[in-house]
């Protein structure tokens, strides 16, 4: 590897650099209003959770919290459930048509979300789903479901076609094999692929706010709704931004150890 | 061409080491001469590639010292120690052309490159790469990917032990032989200590002059393989060299006989001297090849039955029951049935005994 | 090797079912409308391809297109290199190394608009630490009325935002590489640079085309972060392509100009996908191991 010399400074440096704006925004979230508007200070002088106790306590604030949570829990199963045996046909065989498949497949992931905003927008409306958090599920599912099958199939194709054939004539019916036998060996890229959906459906907001308008509101959209009203909290702003962190950062502290063994999205 | 000589070397990867086990490789001592090919053979975690990486110096051992032609190397890397290595698979790389892969180390060491060219095409001759040269390197066949990496090794004319790491793992079958062949063709012609780690007993037998066996960190003996044949130190080389291995029976010792499943087996007056007053766990070695087996009551032999009897063509290999013990036999002939009794005889000259699993007599 | 069976279908099912249902209809009402002109909702006009003639003439979208071009290609230039040195400057294992991961990341989970509106305070010259910081230095920096201000905030945000995906993905890819490769470097005396440019980069190059490919197409398809940093501005110096779409659709509630673009839209970022994906496939002839 590169010399430590080197290298460690470059990745202190990266690293200030990178966390800088978010302890900028925790900094915030400390601050009364009057204070942030006053001076400006590298800490609180008068360190406050008011802004926090704002949200916890407010519904219009935590309910986007949930309805969040929500739809992106939804979301990460059920791709990951539809992905997996799709993954495994593409990884353990051929068929008519499949390299076309999987092309097309990829190809939903490089629509852009605003192509299908008026689509979705009728779509969704027509089948009566507006405003649930199933319909934002479904919709995050049009870039997921190609990334995880993706991903899941190069890890699948790690695994020696032997393990399969060798399953049958122990006598596993196909469905056992794949929960018994099959799972366990990739658990590392079920989590990766579980990480991914989380994240990619977690921080998406266009289409989370188009589908919803009360019920199933995503945090994403309350925090805009605050930027245009009358007078920018930004106290209460910031705390929000802080708790919309934490959730990413506990499901990639639960997943590190499958990044830095298993990342690789197969192929590599 | 160097003289290896290997003072207390021993590796532990935890700080203190207290007892055997938290050796990756346990004290040792050992000389290698100049010029030979030498085996380390064993299996799987044995510790061999621990010490193939030692004596490379791509590992510093925690304890001891690496002296090549007397020098101490111990903290030397591996480029400083003039070694090429050859790894499971092949490492090559895969951007530059065969050419370039051998022309590699010469380049960094600032040769010239008319002296590049000649020795590029010395080595590629040697190895039979001579028409590959011009071509990608990453689109040639695993045994001729092999051969680069080894074609590497050789390319710097100072190299002076070439460690090859278990290098057929990869191999097709039939490939094996011829490079296996070419491998001897080259330690003949350079001269080169080799010194080649394997689990397969035939590679090492017939690749090297001497093998090292070991097992579970420890060197258990270095010898040629007739001296690891017909005279194991331990029972597991007693176990592991041969096909099959060597029948390795527990036995009480008692009155100048072995005695095991009733029946006595007397002892030369010299095992009997060596064995009188061990104390542990007496075990009985005779290699399958010369169990005798009689028809007859015999002087000097133990009842058995037969088991089972398989005809291999140049000879039958038989197993038999021995109370609760099971021993093999490599006979010529034997017109017999399974189920039948027989008489064993366990030559004395070519019975070995172990205490403690190290021989004794 | 895989056995052919197209019994194989049943198990795409599921995936063939869920994301026609999202993709496939929606694209169909998107074609339907591309050529058509909708007067009311009862009245529809068949008008052929003129929706798309408009398009391709309309001066707007030109410029949209030209500077997101600039910022797709700015974006690659910039992060790819850097992903690479910081995952090369990462610890290949401990708790370091996890500790590292965990804080690199971190950018990646945060919702688009809190990144915009992190880097909307961060930036300001009032209540932001950058923009205070700046000012201070003499520098003259102001985002929402400076076209250039605009342009490198928006890039450096994206910047912090998106290089932590190229890290990791490289940082997975050096972690394949077996130890073997390294120790045959030494042995051969290979520098530091050989090292990188013989066997590191070879073997990242799966994982850079991944990188390439995705930075390329979330990059050309960005919408919420520049919208909530600058609302595309000032005046449209930072409106990108996804913006200029939205403003046509939703605005001004141009269905069917709007419908044409996004058929477009679509189709370029196919079309630089399908071509940077083939060019990669070629540029190494690697063996598959």
């Amino acid at each position: 590897m590169m010399s430590k010399t080197l290298t460690r400074p470059i990745l202190a440096l990266y690293l200030l650099l990178s966390l800088l704006p978010i302890y900028w925004m925790l900094n915030m979230s400390l601050k009364t209003n009057e204070e942030i508007v006053g001076a400006l200070t590298m800490w609180p002088s008068n360190l406050t959770f008011d802004n926090f106790k704002t949200i916890f306590t407010d519904p219009s604030w935590y309910d986007g919290y949930i309805n969040s949570i929500i739809y992106v829990a939804i979301n990460m199963i059920l791709s990951t459930a539809v992905a997996l045996p799709a993954a495994y046909a593409f990884s353990r065989y051929s068929f008519l048509g499949d390299k076309h498949l999987f092309f097309w497949l990829l190809t939903n992931r490089m629509t852009p979300p605003a192509v299908f905003l008026l689509p979705f927008f009728q779509l969704y409306s027509t089948v009566g789903l507006m405003d649930t958090h199933l319909a934002v599920a479904l919709a995050h599912m049009v870039f997921n479901v190609p990334l995880a099958v993706w991903i899941l199939e190069g890890f699948m194709s790690g695994i020696p076609k032997e393990i399969d054939e060798t399953a049958y004539i122990d006598g596993y019916s196909f469905p056992k094999f794949f929960v018994k036998i099959f799972l366990p060996m990739i658990k590392s890229g079920v989590g990766v692929t579980m990480f991914f959906c989380f994240m990619f459906s977690w921080v998406e907001l266009l289409l989370a706010r188009t589908l919803t308008s009360v019920n199933a509101k995503p945090i994403a959209a309350t925090m805009t709704r605050t930027v245009s009203a009358a007078g920018m909290d930004w106290g209460v702003l910031s705390a929000a931004g802080v708790l919309t962190i934490v959730p990413g950062a506990l499901v990639i502290w639960f997943v590190r150890h499958y990044i830095a063994k298993g990342f690789a999205m197969g192929r590599v | 061409m160097a003289r290896i000589e290997l003072v207390d070397l021993a590796h532990a990867y935890k700080p203190n080491p207290s007892a055997p086990s938290d050796y990756a490789l346990r004290p040792m001592n050992m000389q290698w001469d100049d010029g030979g090919a030498y085996a380390l053979l064993g299996p799987s975690g044995c510790g061999k590639t621990t010490l193939l990486n030692i004596i490379s110096g791509l590992l510093r051992p925690s304890h001891g010292r690496v002296l090549f032609d007397g020098k101490d190397v111990t903290n030397l890397p591996p480029e400083a120690r003039n070694i090429a290595q050859v790894f499971q698979f092949p490492v090559i790389y895969d951007t530059m052309t065969v050419f370039d892969n051998l022309a590699f180390p010469l380049r960094n060491r600032g040769w010239k490159t008319a002296d590049i060219n000649k020795r590029v095409q010395q080595v590629a001759e040697m190895l039979e790469l001579t028409g590959d040269l011009k071509h990608r390197a990453s689109g040639l066949s695993v045994d001729a990917k092999q051969k680069i990496s080894l074609g590497r090794g050789l390319v710097r004319p100072d190299v002076a032990a070439v460690l090859f790491d278990e290098p057929l793992t990869v191999i097709d079958p039939h490939l094996k032989w011829l490079l296996r062949r070419k491998l001897k063709e080259i330690h003949h012609e350079l001269k080169l200590s080799l010194i080649y780690v394997t689990h397969d007993q035939v590679e090492a037998l017939t690749f090297a002059d001497k093998v090292v066996v070991m097992t579970q960190g420890e060197v258990v003996q270095a010898g040629t393989a007739q001296e690891l044949f017909e005279e194991p130190a331990h029972t597991f080389v007693g176990y592991f060299i041969g096909n099959p291995g060597m029948n390795l029976l527990p036995c009480k010792i008692n009155g100048g006989a072995a005695h095991l499943a009733g029946s006595s087996i007397p002892l030369s007056p010299d095992a009997s001297a060596a064995l009188s007053g061990a104390t542990g766990n007496t075990t009985l070695g005779i290699r399958p090849e010369f169990v005798e087996c009689e028809f007859e009551q015999m002087p000097d032999t133990a009842p058995a039955t037969i088991t089972s009897i398989r005809n291999l063509g140049t000879h039958y290999l038989a197993e038999f029951r021995l109370g609760e013990h099971t021993i093999a036999a490599k006979l010529r002939q034997l017109s017999a049935s399974a189920g039948e009794k027989v008489w064993l005889r366990l030559p004395a000259e070519r019975t070995l005994y172990y205490v403690n699993d190290k021989r004794v007599a | 090797m895989k056995t052919y069976n197209n019994r194989a279908w049943f198990l795409i099912l599921p995936v063939i079912l869920c994301v026609a249902f999202s993709a496939i209809l929606p694209l169909m009402t998107i074609v339907n409308y591309s050529v058509q002109d909708i007067l009311s909702p009862t009245q529809h006009v068949f008008v052929g391809t003129e929706w798309f003639r408009m398009v391709m003439r309309d001066s707007e979208l030109h410029g949209a297109l030209y500077r997101q071009l600039i910022f797709s290609l700015s974006v690659l230039a910039i992060q790819i290199p850097l992903g690479i040195l910081i995952a090369l400057s990462m610890p290949a294992q401990g708790w370091k190394a996890s500790m590292s991961l965990v804080l690199i990341a971190l950018p990646l989970l945060i919702p688009w608009n809190v990144v915009g509106t992190i880097w909307q305070i961060f930036g300001r010259g009032d209540i932001g630490l950058l923009g205070y910081a700046i000012n201070h230095a003499g520098i003259s920096y102001n985002y929402t009325g400076d076209s250039i201000d605009a342009w490198v905030t928006v890039l450096v945000m994206d910047i912090w935002h998106w290089t932590p995906l190229v890290v990791l993905l490289c940082y997975a890819g050096l972690r394949a590489i077996p130890d073997a490769y390294y120790q045959a470097a030494k042995i051969d005396g290979a520098s530091r640079w050989a090292v990188f440019r013989f066997i590191q980069l070879p073997k990242l190059r799966n994982v850079l085309m991944i990188a390439v490919l995705l930075r390329f197409m979330d990059s050309f398809m960005i919408y919420t972060e520049p919208f909530v940093l600058t609302g595309g501005g000032p005046g449209n110096a930072t409106t990108f392509l996804s913006q200029y779409l939205t403003q046509k659709a939703v605005g001004q509630f141009d269905l069917g100009p709007a419908a044409a673009f996004s058929l477009i839209y679509f189709l370029i970022i196919l079309l630089f996908c399908f071509v940077l994906y083939n060019w990669m496939q070629r540029v190494g002839t690697g063996d598959k191991k």
